[in-house]
């Protein structure tokens, strides 16, 4: 238990909101958070769940002074079985820690994500965290085999197993992925973890309109099929911010106003080369792209694969505050929903808007960069209702949390709230796993 | 000068981001179905050499390789670089094991073939961290040397050369012909880019047997056996500073 020293526990990962909570409880296993549930459940104590507070929903820290329970010291790996690649940790290991050890093994792990070093898998679980692969491995959720997850009493639920297939009753450890720490707490996952790829490319291609980039990544998925690993597109306000204020190194001569990459992983290189070589020519041939590289070795695909994954870092160091949005949108309603947010900031001289995501997913991140919030006004909650009206989701990834708790009814209509708060109030009738996240606590 | 024609070596290695394992066989690394790619350091050198060209010092670049049928990925990696032509010595079977000797020798008779004024080799494989063929060929033509090249500047026949030394740099100046080999601070190597990955494929790569060339390439030297680095041992983790310094002074680190 700490008590003083509480900064990296109370404030979020982008350094905008702090809590006062005045202890943080690291317990070491399973039966220590059913005890400390327990206790505040009885008592009506909130606690705030927090792995490593890599939210950007201001989820993961206290509003007030909520007790938070930081699962970091629950790191341990405690199985693995190489044959079928099923791993068993507890919800505090550092995903990149994951990566490492499963890299002995010759298997990798089935998401990708930018907080890597620092995030845990029981946040990545409880947030469902997207990130770079789900193009490859599907979302999150299809990889985990089993969850350990106490409940707001106390009572421990556990569905670990390394069975694949497990059809009995309702699938209840689904509801607590993405769940964000208010139905339970997740203490113990299994996952399925993918074989390492023997082989790594990557291609990327400047285009001069953003349909190229949507053209070029309905061909990519279909062409390299099976090693597709990651389709990613950004804009050149992203391209530079990268490469002038992190100074990472730019392959192509010209700049072009969208980029589009692609990387595969594969177990043949010479397999994967032909297929990325016929793919090439052939939107080359079509013309969907002005310039593109293949990346002829390992730091070719490491150095330009980075200018995608430092976009967050490049771009927060840009002169004003960032406001970031991630949306799942129709691909042609992308563009669309950009010019409109730029029409309404017209206005303002000094206000840059910075667009990238995994469009492969359809998912399309927007980064207004202003000197002041004056300019949320105009943006919110118009952006939202827009990306509602346009058929999208309105957090395609980084989820809930406090910052669009708010805003969540305009995307999520009532029978669908409604089940929500029916859930919420089932498991926790006390209202003491992280309170005012997702749903408002209707006081 | 009407510029200057330029021979660039080439070779196909595990690519460096790959983990190595040692064959069962303790006799080399495994290669079957691993990532290879052109040897970092003579990246170094065709780049070097399409600079040249840029800046119309250079009028030809010639990039050549010896190497298994796979090497011909290389060669067409340097073409969409820029060079303008390749060779391929495409080694037969038994002849695998090639010895930077041997190259050198193969690398002697290309230049008696295509007289170039520079040669242009990557300072050292990455597979066997020789650093020697350079200096072969060079003693091979009786030609000089400028070896571990991170600055190259050509001004009427003679080649300003920094060289990346143990105590620092060396300025020295090499009349052409000369033989070079690249270091990494040399520059930096650009990308293949689509269109010129596209133009490269219609560059000319003219192939040839070890046979063709007349040279020995037999073995001299016999690899007894690869094992693994010994592995690291485990460190201690101390709880505070105080046990850190009491260990430190236990081990005599410390007074």
């Amino acid at each position: 238990a700490l008590t003083q020293d509480l900064d990296f526990y109370n404030e979020d990962w982008l350094g905008m909101q702090k809590g006062e909570s005045k202890l943080v409880l690291r317990p070491r296993s399973t039966e220590e958070v059913s005890d400390i549930l327990k206790y505040c459940n009885a008592r009506h104590l909130p606690i705030v769940p927090q792995g490593g507070n890599t939210g950007l929903v201001f989820g993961s820290t206290p509003i007030k002074d909520e007790v938070v329970l930081s699962l970091q010291r629950m790191n341990n790996i405690t199985d693995f079985d190489s044959g079928i690649g099923a791993i068993q940790c507890q919800a505090g290991t550092v995903l990149q820690h994951i990566e490492d050890y499963a890299g002995n093994y010759d298997f990798s792990i089935p998401l990708d994500l930018g907080s890597k070093g620092s995030c845990t898998i029981g946040g990545n679980l409880s947030t469902h965290a997207g990130g770079l692969r789900i193009v490859r491995y599907g979302r999150l959720r299809g990889s985990v085999l089993g969850l350990k997850v106490v409940l707001a009493d106390g009572t421990i639920l556990d569905d670990m197993t390394t069975m694949r297939k497990d059809n009995t009753g309702y699938d209840i450890k689904q509801l607590f992925i993405g769940g964000e720490g208010t139905l339970g707490v997740i203490t113990e996952a299994s996952l399925l973890l993918p074989p390492a790829p023997k082989s790594i490319n990557l291609v990327m291609f400047g285009c001069k309109t953003f349909t190229d980039v949507v053209n070029i990544c309905n061909e990519a998925k279909k062409q390299l099929g099976e090693i597709i690993a990651a389709c990613e597109y950004m804009d050149d306000t992203c391209m530079l911010s990268v490469v002038d204020n992190l100074n990472l190194p730019y392959p192509m001569e010209e700049h072009y106003p969208f980029y589009f990459i692609a990387q595969t992983f594969g177990m043949n290189p010479a397999h994967d080369q032909e297929k990325l070589e016929d793919f090439v020519e052939g939107v080359f041939a079509q013309g969907h792209c002005a310039d593109g590289i293949i990346a002829a070795s390992r730091d070719q695909v490491k150095k330009t694969f980075a200018l995608r994954e430092n976009i967050a870092v490049g771009l927060s160091k840009a002169d004003g505050n960032n406001y970031h949005y991630d949306f799942s949108l129709p691909t042609h309603h992308m563009m669309e929903l950009v010019e409109d947010i730029r029409g309404r900031l017209r206005p303002w001289d000094d206000v840059q808007i910075a667009t990238f995501g995994h469009i492969g997913d359809n998912d399309i991140q927007v980064q207004v960069i202003a000197p002041s919030d004056d300019v949320l006004s105009v943006i919110e909650p118009y952006i939202y209702a827009r990306v509602t009206e346009l058929g999208g989701s309105i957090s395609s990834e980084c989820g809930i949390g406090t910052l669009k708790a708010a805003v969540l009814p305009i995307n999520k209509k009532e029978p669908l709230l409604n089940t929500m708060k029916l859930l919420k109030g089932t498991l926790d009738p006390r209202g003491i796993l992280n309170p005012n996240k997702i749903l408002l606590a209707e006081q | 000068m009407s510029g200057l024609r330029v021979l660039v070596g080439c070779k196909r290695v595990i690519d460096y981001a790959v983990k190595i394992r040692v064959r069962p066989d303790h006799l080399g690394v495994v290669t079957d179905g691993v990532k290879h790619s052109m040897n970092p350091f003579d990246e170094n050198a065709v780049e070097e050499a399409v600079r040249m060209k840029q800046k119309k010092v250079a009028k030809e670049i010639i990039v050549a390789s010896c190497g298994p049928t796979q090497s011909q990925e290389t060669i067409r990696t340097a073409l969409a670089m820029g060079a303008d032509r390749g060779i391929h010595v495409e080694l037969a079977k038994g002849e695998e094991d090639l010895q930077p000797l041997a190259v050198a020798k193969v690398f002697a008779k290309l230049v008696e073939k295509e007289k170039p004024d520079l040669v242009i080799l990557g300072k050292q494989a990455i597979d066997d961290d020789s650093n020697q063929t350079t200096q072969l060929l060079a003693g091979l033509l009786d030609w000089p040397q400028g070896t571990m090249a991170s600055v190259l500047e050509h001004s009427d026949g003679v080649l300003k050369i920094t060289r990346e030394i143990d105590g620092g740099l060396e300025d020295i100046s090499v009349k052409l012909p000369a033989v070079v080999s690249a270091d990494l601070r040399l520059n930096e190597p650009r990308y293949a880019t689509l269109p010129n990955i596209m133009k490269a494929k219609k560059k000319k790569i003219e192939k040839m047997s070890v046979a063709d060339i007349g040279v020995d390439v037999t073995p001299r030297l016999k690899v007894q056996n690869v094992v693994d680095p010994p592995v690291r041992e485990a460190g201690d983790k101390v709880p505070d500073v105080s046990v850190l310094i009491e260990k430190m002074k236990e081990k005599g680190h410390l007074k």
